[in-house]
């Protein structure tokens, strides 16, 4: 899944542009850092309600791509420029994170 | 004869005392008080009076050199000093045309050039004097000193210093270049701020030299769990990332306050973790667990009060199956 699918067909709010052409293959969902970081798949995007730097150091760690902040969470400066700097995309929707999972499944081609 | 009673002082005597304690200070200001001479500090350019100078030149040199005291000499011998105050106190009284030798302050403090900074700050605090004449070993006036020469002495060395430091981490990070090697990072408790920056560096230090990614994802998973453990529960520690040619050595040490049971440590879902570290995400009690799925060896030693040390071991050329 291309991460343009995210802005552009579901209508998420971009917050930090992904890399030309960024896909994943995979999406998470949890708002537990240590179970994201030992069990998230790598090139994948990462649902989530946690909004802060830390987000971002463990998404970059497991070699995430992207993360989506669910149910209206706000992203901190200080997130964003973390993100920018590893280059990892991030996007915003009033969505839950379960609405968010089913959608993305489905950009992921695996419903 | 109010004024006569004024004692030898400036009119902004508030502001001398040099606002550093001698006894307790930061050990890097104390040994650098007591490294540096008055030598050092002082203002070598003198512009002195002879004893048949009258006040009234003097003046005229002060407002010339921009100085607030003249020491009386004969040769290189200092007999006495005519301050700012003596000059006013002259002008008011209506003897401003007296040689220097009649009016003067006979009573001096003097310094030696080879004493430590720390003595001329505590004189400074005892006596409220704006300035001490400065004399050699051989009793020859040699220099002044104020208490704005000591700031500035302290200030210029400070930025030494300072400077010193910063070449010293540009030098272990220009070290870099080679993949051995062994890095050493501070962590702060409960400094989320700062959280995960060692783990960032060795991913980007193992990445820059081409070790596999599924490798690289491990060290920076077990390294990032160990970094954030020091974060959360330890009173701040350090992580040491060892480089070898076929393996990385992570490091996290800390001095307390240790793990009452490890074993229960080691076991998922297991916290002690409060709410609001809970709120960040963190203390899903399976920090330690994860470091050791990931790693090819792990150990962890710890004892109540004294401190914790677990070390995670992982090779390039891995001998176990990919824990992702």
């Amino acid at each position: 899944m291309n991460l343009n699918y995210l802005s552009r067909t579901l209508g998420y709010k971009v917050l930090q542009e992904p890399e030309h052409d960024a896909v994943v293959s995979q999406a998470y969902t949890s708002d537990l850092l240590s179970d994201v970081m030992g069990n998230a798949p790598e090139d994948s995007v990462l649902i989530t309600v946690q909004g802060h730097k830390n987000t971002v150091a463990v998404a970059s760690l497991a070699g995430m791509k992207a993360i989506i902040l669910c149910s209206n969470r706000s992203a901190p400066d200080e997130m964003l420029d973390a993100a920018a700097q590893e280059g990892i995309a991030v996007f915003a929707t009033r969505d839950s994170q379960f609405t968010v999972s089913y959608k993305v499944a489905r950009g992921l081609g695996l419903v | 004869m109010f004024i006569a009673n004024i004692p030898l002082r400036g009119y902004n005597a508030g502001m001398q005392t040099i606002p550093i304690n001698t006894y307790t200070s930061p050990t890097v200001i104390l040994e650098l008080i007591y490294r540096l001479k008055i030598k050092h500090v002082m203002c070598r350019k003198l512009y002195t009076a002879g004893t048949n100078t009258t006040l009234r030149e003097i003046q005229l040199l002060m407002r010339e050199k921009s100085i607030t005291g003249v020491p009386v000499v004969e040769g290189k011998r200092i007999l006495g000093i005519v301050s700012m105050d003596d000059i006013i106190c002259a002008l008011d009284q209506g003897y401003i045309n007296d040689p220097a030798s009649k009016w003067m302050s006979r009573n001096l403090i003097i310094l030696e050039d080879d004493m430590p900074v720390s003595f001329a700050i505590s004189y400074f605090d005892k006596h409220k004097y704006r300035r001490f004449p400065v004399i050699n070993k051989d009793k020859e006036l040699v220099g002044m000193i104020t208490t704005r020469d000591i700031t500035t002495g302290l200030l210029v060395e400070l930025n030494r210093e300072v400077d010193r430091i910063e070449r010293m981490k540009t030098d272990t990070q220009s070290e870099d270049t080679r993949l051995e090697g062994l890095r050493r990072y501070e962590i702060m408790k409960h400094n989320f701020e700062k959280a995960g920056l060692a783990s960032m560096e060795i991913k980007k230090r193992l990445k820059s030299h081409g070790i596999p990614s599924p490798v690289i994802r491990r060290a920076a998973i077990a390294a990032y769990e160990l970094e954030i453990n020091l974060v959360i529960h330890s009173d701040g520690g350090e992580i040491i990332s060892h480089f070898f040619e076929d393996r990385i050595e992570i490091t996290a040490r800390d001095s307390g306050p240790g793990i009452a049971d490890v074993e229960l440590a080691m076991t998922e879902g297991y916290t002690t973790a409060t709410p609001w570290i809970r709120s960040l995400g963190f203390g899903a009690g399976m920090g330690l667990p994860n470091a050791k799925k990931v790693s090819d060896e792990f150990t962890i030693t710890s004892h109540p009060h004294k401190g914790t040390e677990a070390t995670s071991i992982i090779w390039y050329q891995p001998n176990k199956e990919d824990a992702s």
